[in-house]
Order: C-alpha cells, then structure tokens, then sequence
C-alpha cells in the first residue's frame, strides 16, 4: 500500500502537477520564466561551479533517458563487460563533477554577499533537493556497482508501466532504501520544475541553432 | 530595393558642456526601480577616458560587435551558434558587476535615529544589492569625471593606441590636458550585435522605426546580449533576471515627443530625424574593410527626395507623412547632405544609427610672460582662438580611432568643414579675415556660402521642431484598431509580473 502510494500516487501527482502548472505559467505568466542568472554579480566561483555541475548532470540525465527509451539497445550496449566498466567509470566521474560543481554553487550561494542577496527561499529549497538527488545518486552508483545494468531490469519497467497506465511496482519493490529514496527525489524535482526557476531547462534555445540572427518584427502585422 | 524608415540621431558634441542631465532625466523616468540602480541607458563620458562599464571599448575583453572573418563575411566576435549554446552555462565574456559599479545609498536613518553618544552619527554608505555597509566605493557610473583620475582612466582610453609615445606624453602635460564630452544612449543599431547574440530570440528591431527592443517575456537571462552589443548597451536586471536596454523613450515618441534625454538636453546637443534606408544593402556594407566602413554606411542612407525612393518606400507602405518627416530630418543633413556627423566606432560593424559631429577643440595655448598666447600665431594665417586642423589640440588619430575605424582622412574632411564654417562666420561678424582666406577655407572644406549658412543656422540657432523631427508613429492611434487604449491606463508599466485587473471606473 505504502509502495503503491510512493511508486505510484507520487510519480502521477508529480507529474500531473507539473505540467498543469508548467502551462498555466507559460501561459499566464511568461515573464517569470528567467533563468535567473546571477553571474553578473559573482563569476568567478560561478564557472567552476556552474560548468562542472550544468555539463556532469545533463550526461548523466541524458543517459538515464536513452536507457528508458531504447531499453534493448542500452541492454546490448552493456552486455559486454569492457562497455560497462568504461560506462560506470564515466558515469560515475560525470556524477563526482556534477556533485562537486552543486556544492561549490550551494557554497557560493552563502558565501558571496551578493549572489546571497538574489537566493530566495525556493531556490534554497531547489538546491538542497538537487544536491540531495545527486549525492545520492552517486552513493547508489558507488556502493550498488552495475547500475547502469540493473537500472534496466528494476527501474525501467517500472517507468514504462507508469507511461503506459498499467502501473506495476513489482520490479522496484524490493530496491533497498537509497535507491528508492534517489526514484521519490527525482520525482520530487520534476513536481518541483515549474514552482521555481529550474522552469529553465524547458526553455533551453535550442532554435539559436537555425534562426535569423536579426530579427524584425512589424507592428502593422498585428493589424492586417 | 527594401526601403526601411529609422528615428535616427544626430548628437553634436562641441555643444555638450556634461552636466548629465539627460542621465538623470532618464534615470528618473526608466532606471530608478529595484535590479537597474547601476544602469545608466544614458549616460556621458568623459574622453579621453575608460568609460562606463570601464573599458567597454575592449572587444578582446568584451567580445561585443562583429568581426570580419577570413572568409570576408561577417561573424560574431562573441560566439557562433553552437557555441553560444555551449557557452549558456557560463558566458566568459560577460562583465561583471564590478566593472560597472556597485550601487549604494546612505543610511540616512541613522542620522536621526543614532543613541546619544560622544560622536556625530554619520550616514555609511549602504550598498543596493546586499545592503551592507560599503565602506570602501571604488567606482561610480562617471568615476573619471572631467579627467578624474585621468592616470588610471584617461591614460588607459584605447583610442589612444594609435597615438605614438611622444604625443601620449605630450598629452598629459598641464598646458595641453584636452578632453571633451561623450553622451552615449542604445544606437539602435542596424546590424546589431545584441539581437543575433540573444539565443532567445527576445530582442527585436521594430520594423516601422528601427527601435531595437527587449522583449520582457521573451528574455530568460541567458545574458548574451551583453556582451553582443560592443556598446555595452544592454544591462542585466540582477534583480528581475531580465535584460533591459533603451527602449528610444517609444511611448513618448508615439505620443509625437522626443525622448526624455533629448527634451532634457541643456546644451541642446541633440537632433532626431527619420533616415531611409535600404535593408537589402546592410550585410554588405557591414562587410567592407575598416577604411570604406563610413563611407558605406552613408551610402546605405537613401535620399528622400529622389522620386524613385519614394515609390520604393510607398511600396513598402511607408506613410506619406513618415517620408515627409525625413525629407526634414536634421539627421539627413548632418549625415548625408553635410557629412559632418560620423558613427561611433564603426569598426564594432554593427552600423549604429546615431551619428557624432565631433568636438572642435580649442587651439593648443601656453602662457608666455603671463599672458595667454597661441602658439605659433605668427607662422599662420589663422587668427588668435580659432581652431585650425594642423593645431588640434586632440591628435587626430584619436578622433579617426572614435568615429572613423582609423580613417584620419574621413575625420579630417568633416573638421576642415567646420572650420570652414566658423572662418565664414567670423569672418562675416568679426571681419578679421581676408575674403581669400575665408575662399580658401571654404575651398578646403569642400563647401560654400549657402551651405555654411545651413550648417550654422542648424547648429546654432534651431528651434525645437527643426532639432525634433518626430515622425507621426500614431500608434496611440492604430493600437484602437485591436484594444482600448484606455483599458489598462494606470495600472500597468515597465517590470510587472503579472497581468493587472483592469480598472472598474
């Protein structure tokens, strides 16, 4: 019971959540999506917490993603054990950057007078949820080996049973405590995503890649 | 052939005197709210000098305007595409607070507030951002002030790299110090460095009038426009996480005013005018070499009275009214018909639509005996206080490196203009001069009579509609056409978050 409303109420509601709220905010209120840099009041500590953090997290993100999505594929992949000794090695690098670039951004954020003064409540709150996820998730890459192999047969069809609406927590049920603890976290930031500026990785302008670099616009069209 | 109108400006800068009170009538009216205490969208420097954010000429530093690539087209300096995404995490080439300022006020409360004690309670400095004590301000928004600190700042000035050593020297002696006035807004530019900087696409040039604005919405701080623009133009909103710029005072131009900073204008400095253009021509003449960037420039500015400009711009329903405000654009004449206004620093390639007639700086004068004397006035033709090129107390190299890409020959065509003028006029009220010589002025300064007479009356003596051309926008008009003008009077305005109920009586 207990399971059926952590693995499953929780991911739903999260998510369902977020996005009615991710487009009541797109619609209603655009103005306050912003990343909210604050590098134009301290830079310094921000690029070496910034960099490491922004490029360790979207890999690691990045390869839980393809794994859910082409399962037989990432099964393949890591069925040869140089493959997955090179990919634990780089996940878990990638994790080591990712965790020591947020504590430097958390360090920063109460260090420096100025990048203090624009930390709200909310952003504090952000912070300690992102540093706990991936603290734990790489406690779990560390002392649970393989995970890029046993997320495939534990996670994974959990996460496809929720996709597909037949919700089953029969693969995930007998996880020990950390990792379930990494899978409600997770689902924690996304229920977080659209109340605080993490709302940012929606809006990452990808379309710089092709548009027009100058832009016109006419007020006339409005009118014809 | 794409005719385009522009509000364009024309700043005349022997007339500035620096009192910055066009600063403070736009701070007053755009940049007094919470994040923007540091932004001056206006603001005066003095030069030679490093300016406001300090060093803001530095593009090794800044990465702001464009460059001409060895393939002969133009690119970014700051980044190209993928590597203004790579780049989105931590934008190297931003300035940072410091390089502004920090802002700060006073704790004035505590002059009343202080328990009895042995001391006068004083009033500390308290900065805006954390408000903390300040005890140390280190810089402001006109720090180097009429040569403040000028071993620091006026000697740094990069446009003084051209200059050989002898002449840097020469320049800090007392009997030579020289500087001038440099009022700078948002030149909505015509190829401008902070829109194709923007991954967002947030900021956007106005089709009918050439402003180039930020939209609030669009904006998601990716803070690349900041360093896009080699003007340092556009300014970070700390607190809202937006970037926010000049907006060219748009409500009050619609409205038939000129901007605040224009109105204001104690020395009278400044003149707006509508420029046609042909938007078809801009990458090209963004891409010629740095000696031709003037002259293409103007070339770009199309003549609107040629019947054949006319129907190009009626083709792309330009109002008739919009094409008789630039047949008496100030702006055309100073640019265009006189060519005595020049662009700041067009080697950034971002075709800026404001354009400088530069300062005539008086004669370079020592003491001699107690006395005031003009050197080497017995060698010359040219009487006592007059300016004459050869005696220009600024090299003309600086001047060339400001507002020519270091065309000394560009610069030297519009000071030998000017001072044709003022011989003419002096000649004509003080009589101190031969009619040769006043010839032979006029002859060196490629003009006549009729055309000097145009330039002074313009300089001198205008009036406030011929100063302020402003175009008749009408959108307090047209905007009837979708909603009520009305409808949200008062109850909205720069920075809201949200959208506000509308007024019920």
């Amino acid at each position: 019971m207990f399971d059926n409303a952590l693995f499953i109420g929780f991911p739903y509601a999260a998510v369902a959540i977020a996005i009615a709220v991710t487009i009541y905010r797109f619609w209603f209120d655009p103005y306050s999506v912003s990343s909210q840099s604050s590098q134009f009041l301290e830079n310094r500590k921000l690029f070496f917490g910034s960099v490491p953090w922004h490029y360790g997290v979207i890999i690691v993100l990045l390869g839980h993603i393809t794994a859910l999505m082409f399962p037989g594929v990432w099964g393949l992949f890591t069925a040869n054990q140089t493959r997955l000794y090179i990919l634990e090695v780089i996940g878990l690098s990638l994790a080591l950057m990712a965790t020591v670039g947020l504590v430097l951004l958390f360090y920063r954020r109460m260090a420096d007078a100025r990048a203090h003064a624009v930390t709200s409540e909310l952003d504090w709150l952000l912070l300690a949820v992102l540093l706990l996820q991936v603290g734990l998730g790489f406690w779990v890459a560390y002392y649970y080996r393989w995970g890029s192999d046993w997320y495939l047969h534990t996670a994974v069809p959990w996460l496809i049973s929720l996709l597909k609406f037949q919700p089953n927590t029969a693969s995930v049920a007998a996880l020990p405590f950390w990792v379930k603890f990494h899978f409600i976290n997770g689902f924690t930031i996304i229920l977080l995503l659209p109340f605080t500026r993490l709302v940012h990785v929606l809006v990452y302008p990808i379309s710089y890649l092709w548009r027009e670099h100058q832009v016109v616009i006419w007020n006339r069209s409005r009118m014809n | 052939m794409d005719i385009r109108a522009h509000v364009s400006m024309v700043f005349h800068l022997d007339k500035c005197i620096g009192c910055h009170t066009c600063s403070v009538a736009c701070k007053n009216i755009w940049t007094d709210r919470k994040g923007t205490e540091y932004m001056w969208w206006n603001n005066v420097e003095t030069k030679p000098g490093t300016g406001y954010p300090t060093l803001w000429e530095d593009q090794e530093k800044y990465k702001g305007g464009w460059e001409k690539g060895k393939d002969g087209r133009i690119h970014l300096r700051l980044h190209n595409r993928p590597g203004g995404l790579a780049n989105i995490f931590y934008n190297p080439a931003l300035p940072n607070m410091d390089d502004y300022y920090e802002p700060w006020t006073y704790d004035y409360e505590n002059l009343f507030n202080a328990p009895e004690g042995d001391d006068q309670p004083t009033a500390r400095a308290v900065s805006m951002v954390t408000g903390k004590p300040m005890d140390n301000i280190e810089a402001g928004p006109n720090w180097d002030d009429d040569l403040g600190g000028s071993p620091i700042y006026a000697r740094n000035d990069l446009n003084l790299d051209e200059l050989t050593e002898d002449e840097r020297e020469q320049l800090n002696e007392v009997e030579r110090v020289v500087f001038f006035y440099l009022p700078r807004i948002c030149n909505h530019c015509l190829n401008p460095g902070c829109v194709a900087a923007c991954p967002a696409g947030a900021i956007y040039k106005r089709g009918e009038d050439g402003i180039v604005l930020l939209s609030q919405e669009k904006c998601r701080a990716w803070r690349m426009c900041i360093s896009g623009c080699p003007y340092k133009k556009t300014y970070f909103n700390w607190s809202s996480g937006k970037s926010e710029k000049c907006i060219l005072c748009y409500p009050r131009l619609e409205s038939g005013q000129p901007p605040a900073c224009f109105h204001s204008c104690v020395g009278r400095i400044r003149y707006l005018g509508v420029l046609l253009y042909d938007a078809d021509q801009i990458e090209a003449a963004a891409s010629v070499p740095d000696e031709e960037l003037v002259a293409a420039q103007r070339a770009i500015i199309q003549d609107p009275f040629d019947p054949e400009i006319i129907a190009a711009a009626k083709k792309n329903k330009i109002s008739d009214a919009m094409i008789t405000a630039a047949q008496n654009s100030p702006v055309y004449k100073f640019v265009k018909t006189w060519q005595i206004a020049l662009p700041l620093h067009p080697d950034f390639r971002t075709m800026p639509m404001l354009y400088y007639v530069p300062p005539m700086l008086p004669v370079l004068a020592k003491t001699k005996d107690g006395t005031y004397d003009v050197e080497g006035l017995d060698k010359e033709n040219f009487p006592a206080m007059l300016s004459s090129l050869e005696k220009a107390r600024m090299p003309i190299k600086y001047m060339a490196s400001l507002f020519s890409a270091g065309n000394v020959q560009v610069v030297e065509e519009v000071y030998r203009k000017l001072i044709a003028v003022r011989i003419f006029k002096r000649a004509q009220k003080v009589k101190d001069y031969q009619q040769a010589e006043v010839d032979a002025a006029l002859a060196s300064g490629k003009t006549n009579a009729e055309e000097v007479e145009a330039i002074f009356r313009l300089t001198s003596l205008p009036t406030y509609e011929e100063r302020f051309v402003v175009p008749p926008l009408g959108r307090e008009m047209a905007v009837e056409a979708w909603e009520n003008p009305l409808d949200r009077k008062r109850e909205a305005g720069f920075g809201v978050r949200n959208k506000i109920a509308k007024r019920k009586f």
